[in-house]
């Protein structure tokens, strides 16, 4: 069943990912929408995925319609109207027709992010939340001799530092 | 469109007036940040007062949102953001004072962010969930808001000579327009009555104990009871919002509706 069009522009149009699934005249399980879900990625963060994220919160079916609720990391995060279209397109591309609902509470916190989206984010530089801010550690060398240089950095959601020892800028996933 | 927010400016029910309140800070205090683009003194005070910006962008979206879904006649976040005059505009003085230098902005914005966030903290045991809702979603951002602001005072206070006298005079020149913040009007009287509002009798006193603390750790003064200017709430403003509207509105205007 995997289908995949390299040839077609519309396949580069939102994600890539998630085309082996094909529920067009079938209703997935609610554990198979999950699934799904967990090939889209974070647009910012692409190595990690929504549901690793913990954008989102809920799947359920009622009737015959799905809706899933997705929650906002930071209020002002630019990417989540993104994150909701991408979302939308990679079920309804695999047949499932569902609706989107933003949801605010409760308030989407760090810790909702999954031990395989921690172990992704840190092999690709960025450290994830941390309950104690003393065990901050270069991701690169591990050294512990590390500057905050913004508490702020690339996008809302991380801080910019560089470690001491062997010069290298990495982003620190903030803890909220 | 604009005659239509017009014609309801002063018809809001008092939920709605609470809540264009809470929303017209963030939007506000948001694009007066948003001026600092391109101007700030590094880069990485801008990405961070750009993200800022954002997070009180986001939050005004939140309030502003509810308030269009409670009120069907605003139409939409956008319109009842862009399109409304000066004398409809809600929101505490103190968030469209101008810019001035770094300290006059930091000044402002850790006088601000202690309120801002007491007043979040509050609101997240507020009556009405949505309010609630928003409030626990805000109160995660403003914390970070208010460390940074904060830390920025020390530093400048128990600075240079320089930037001491500059953070002094910035504090000194802000002060009139903080009474404002705890100023409570009949309206939010009635809703603290019902649990919705938050109590400012109560803000008041935690936010004068943390910031004299501030100010002491700062070596800075804090400024003498003067006058205090107030009226924002209501809808009367000084001259700095009309000119920050002209400039905020006009592509919106040009171009309603808008998208990028």
């Amino acid at each position: 069943m995997k289908h995949i069009d390299l040839f077609n522009p519309v396949s580069l149009i939102g994600t890539d990912r998630g085309r082996e699934f094909d529920y067009h005249g079938c209703t997935p399980s609610v554990d198979e929408v999950w699934q799904l879900l967990d090939l889209v990625p974070d647009p910012e963060i692409p190595v990690i995925s929504v549901v690793d994220l913990g954008i989102v919160r809920d799947v359920r079916l009622n009737n015959d319609s799905w809706q899933v609720d997705i929650t906002p990391t930071y209020s002002g995060c630019p990417a989540t109207d993104f994150i909701a279209s991408e979302i939308e397109q990679a079920l309804t591309r695999a047949g499932i027709d569902a609706k989107i609902k933003t949801v605010l509470a409760p308030a989407w916190s760090s810790t909702w992010i999954s031990t395989k989206g921690r172990q992704a984010m840190l092999a690709s530089n960025i450290v994830p939340p941390l309950h104690d801010l003393d065990t901050l550690s270069c991701p690169n060398c591990g050294s512990a001799q590390v500057k905050q240089q913004n508490q702020f950095g690339s996008t809302a959601c991380k801080a910019l530092y560089t470690c001491q020892s062997c010069l290298e800028p990495f982003d620190y996933f903030k803890t909220i | 469109m604009t005659q239509l927010l017009t014609s309801i400016n002063n018809d809001h029910d008092a939920l709605n007036t609470y809540i264009l309140r809470m929303a017209d800070n963030g939007l506000i205090l948001g694009q007066r940040l948003c001026e600092w683009c391109a101007n700030a003194p590094v880069l990485e005070e801008e990405t961070a007062l750009m993200n800022t910006s954002l997070d009180l962008f986001g939050q005004a979206r939140n309030w502003l949102n509810y308030a269009v879904d409670r009120d069907q006649r605003l139409q939409d976040c956008d319109a009842i953001a862009m399109l409304r005059d000066e004398r409809s505009y809600l929101n505490l003085l103190i968030c469209e004072q101008d810019n001035g230098h770094f300290a006059d902005t930091m000044a402002r914005h850790y006088l601000f962010d202690v309120w801002h966030r007491l007043t979040l903290e509050e609101l997240c045991h507020s009556h009405d969930e949505t309010i609630a809702a928003i409030a626990a979603k805000s109160v995660l951002e403003v914390r970070y808001h208010e460390q940074r602001s904060r830390n920025w005072v020390l530093r400048l206070g128990d600075g240079t000579q320089l930037s001491h006298e500059r953070m002094q005079t910035a504090i000194n020149n802000i002060w009139p327009y903080v009474a404002e913040m705890f100023d409570q009007d009949q309206l939010e009287m009635e809703l603290m009555a019902q649990g919705i509002a938050a109590d400012q009798t109560i803000i008041a006193k935690q936010w004068h104990d943390l910031v004299a603390q501030t100010l002491i750790e700062a070596t800075l003064k804090t400024p003498p009871e003067s006058y205090n200017q107030m009226g924002g709430k209501q809808g009367l403003h000084t001259e700095s919002l009309g000119i920050m509207l002209a400039e905020m509105q006009s592509l919106y205007r040009a171009h309603p509706g808008a998208t990028w």
